[in-house]
């Protein structure tokens, strides 16, 4: 098992979700949005210039900014 | 209208589908925009179903009822108001398992719920299986199944929503969640996710043409270079397509001129009030319907078949990292689109943005970006000086598409000013859904936009140009120590104007255009004919001999287009930074900022260019 943030990976990788380390509102948010501890992730597609980058999240593709991405960790499989 | 018997609260997540569904219901065309968060303010809409009438309610639409965001605030105190009969909650069901966590929610907070399942369709072209009587078992609430954009499913939920206010089921039992908000938010997903298990079969590649357009639309080998193809094509059939119905309708209404006059004469009006309707506001208006109307009825359909078909978060996505680098909100790219249609709308969804500092940044800069009222006068000057001898609808809309990236460029420039000076700050954090693409009903948009959008903003433009154009028939008719007014004004405004590149007839133009962008040429052409010798107009071809003849060189034009581009925003604009900031001073900030970027721009490059004369 490998300890990284979500920024880490690359197009096609996927992870899980291990802890969000946002202040609160912002990090209520991207609960909501299915970035839960435990919840699978993958990420699908960086943006032209490389940020942002899309991710698969329960069914649904969000995407996030480098910089917040940054603040999810994951676990690799 | 009777007070209604019953109140529907209609939710649901953002891109459901659910102003549809309200449309569907109400028969009120509300209109219906694919980015999140396009319902900002709250729409009522109404029907009668068996004798009966429902009010619908249409709340904001949003991923969960606890954030802290305006719309989720609406949203929350709505629901726990007990104001609704019964709450509607609209799901994707392509996207089951996200869009029942917001219902969960909603079902600890209310009584009775219906869910409707919507877009059945889209899940049928994806293979996507569904069980509803699983889903409404395990629920313990009607689920209804619709594909509401086809009518499909709309008598099945107006009777779940007639048998849920009069004869309730039971609540379903309130699941038990821990304390902690984070620890009940997780279980909550979990809980969504064995129901989207228990509903919904997706195959392992339902999306992959989700993917595919993706890779096509937003990757870095392709993504920028298909943003501005699709935007370019776009440009281009409007430009190729209004050529014709805009000639057509210029030679038909302006042969209608002579005939309405001698019909005024014959009722026995003063020649000069024949004159003033006829040539002030006759003209006038038939120049802004003649000159709008093709255009308008040919952008705003295409604009919208990309919304529809979900392409404009695409934009937002391969847009953020300049409006990162510009350090405003990446939301701000959406209210910049919808600019495009018109600025005083792209003012008001910059709702959409939470934080108030990219908010105002978004509102002081939305009128960089050119809006419907403002294409046709790119088109006809860009067309007139630099297409005019190859004809060529292709280079016209390859120029326009240069002026739009100009105005995106100078929006990201303005921002990081104003992001660096007087609204410092570091940009906050936002999540970008990614929507699944529709295959946009052809039809409906053309309905729709035609309807709701080009008829709306062409009688706003006509109202606007038909007293503006009285106003300019006296100015220019009556004189004060031997010149109309219209020539007064015009020569005081004369020396800016010619530093600029301009004449001061030009900027008078702009000057009283301020009530509508759509008038700025018709006045013009008023201001040169009152003083010229030229009588009459039909084409492009005589506007160009007309603005020859008053001294236009391409410099002329290239400046035109320039402060066409940059300059004060039109009166609705202003009002509604005026409302949407609260703030006087603001709306000076939101005036100057563009006005002084257009006059500056024009002054550098006359003294460029003057040594080439």
């Amino acid at each position: 098992m490998t300890y990284a943030t979500l920024d880490c990976l690359a197009p096609g990788q996927g992870a899980t979700v291990q802890d969000l380390t946002f202040p609160a509102p912002k990090r209520r948010r991207l609960l909501d949005l299915g970035f839960v501890p435990g919840a699978a992730v993958t990420a699908l597609q960086a943006a032209p210039w490389g940020d942002p980058m899309a991710y698969g999240v329960r069914g649904a593709v969000i995407a996030l900014r480098r910089a917040d991405a940054r603040n999810i960790s994951i676990v690799g499989k | 209208m009777r007070e209604p018997s019953y109140i529907i609260a209609l939710a649901g997540n953002p891109n459901v589908g659910k102003s549809t569904v309200f449309n569907a219901l109400t028969h009120l065309h509300q209109h219906t925009g694919n980015w999140p968060g396009k319902t900002v303010a709250v729409a009522r809409g109404a029907f009668s179903y068996r004798g009966e009438d429902y009010a619908v309610v249409d709340l904001p639409g949003t991923y969960s009822l606890f954030a802290e965001s305006a719309e989720e605030e609406i949203a929350r105190d709505f629901l726990c108001s007990g104001q609704a009969d019964v709450t509607l909650v609209v799901a994707d069901a392509t996207c089951l398992e996200r869009n029942l966590n917001l219902l969960l929610q909603i079902l600890e907070k209310t009584h009775p719920v219906v869910l409707c399942v919507n877009l059945l369709d889209e899940a049928a072209h994806k293979g996507i299986a569904l069980d509803l009587t699983a889903l409404e078992n395990a629920l313990g609430i009607p689920v209804v199944g619709a594909a509401a954009r086809d009518g499909e499913g709309l008598d099945a939920l107006r009777e779940a929503l007639r048998q849920a206010v009069h004869a309730p089921l039971p609540p379903p039992p309130r699941a038990l969640l821990p304390e902690d908000p984070e620890a009940a938010a997780a279980l909550r997903m979990e809980r969504a996710a064995e129901l989207a298990a228990l509903a919904a079969r997706v195959p392992e590649d339902a999306h992959r043409w989700d993917r595919r357009l993706d890779r096509l639309l937003t990757s870095r080998r392709t993504g920028l270079l298909a943003m501005l193809a699709l935007l370019g094509l776009v440009f281009w059939l409007t430009i190729a397509g209004a050529n014709v119905p805009s000639q057509f309708l210029s030679e038909v209404l302006g042969g209608l001129q002579e005939p309405l006059r001698a019909l005024l004469l014959r009722w026995g009006l003063p020649a000069e009030v024949c004159a003033a309707l006829c040539d002030g506001v006759y003209q006038t208006v038939a120049w802004v319907v003649s000159v709008m109307l093709p255009p308008m009825a040919i952008f705003f359909p295409l604009f919208t078949l990309l919304e529809d078909a979900g392409y404009l978060p695409r934009v937002a996505f391969n847009l953020d990292r300049c409006f990162q680098w510009a350090g405003a909100h990446g939301r701000q790219s959406l209210t910049m689109c919808m600019g495009f249609g018109c600025n005083a709308c792209g003012v008001m969804g910059c709702r959409i943005i939470d934080s108030p500092r990219e908010r105002l940044i978004a509102i002081l800069t939305n009128a960089f970006v050119p809006c419907n009222g403002r294409l046709p006068t790119l088109i006809a000057v860009l067309t007139i000086f630099f297409a005019f001898s190859s004809g060529s609808s292709l280079l016209t809309a390859a120029l326009l598409l240069g002026a739009i990236v100009a105005a995106v460029g100078m929006t990201l420039l303005v921002s990081r000013l104003l992001s660096r000076t007087v609204l410092k700050g570091t940009p906050s954090s936002f999540a970008l859904e990614l929507p699944p693409y529709r295959r946009p009903r052809v039809g409906q948009v053309l309905v729709r936009s035609v309807l709701d959008r080009t008829l709306f903003v062409l009688a706003r433009a006509v109202m606007v140009a038909a007293p503006a154009g009285l106003v300019i028939w006296l100015t220019a008719n009556m004189t004060v120590g031997g010149a109309s007014l219209l020539t007064h004004l015009a020569d005081f405004l004369d020396p800016l104007g010619t530093l600029m590149g301009l004449d001061g007839m030009i900027l008078l133009a702009f000057v009283l255009g301020f009530p509508a962008n759509e008038i700025v040429i018709p006045i013009l052409l008023m201001g040169y004919l009152s003083t010229g010798s030229l009588t009459d107009y039909q084409d492009l071809g005589q506007l160009r001999h007309l603005l020859l003849a008053n001294g236009w060189t391409w410099q002329t034009a290239l400046s035109a287009v320039i402060f066409t581009l940059f300059h004060f925003p039109c009166g609705t604009t202003c009002a509604t930074i005026r409302k949407e900031t609260g703030s006087f001073k603001w709306t000076l900030l939101a005036v100057a900022l563009p006005t002084a970027v257009g006059v500056a721009a024009c002054i550098l490059l006359h003294l460029l260019l003057t040594p080439l004369r």
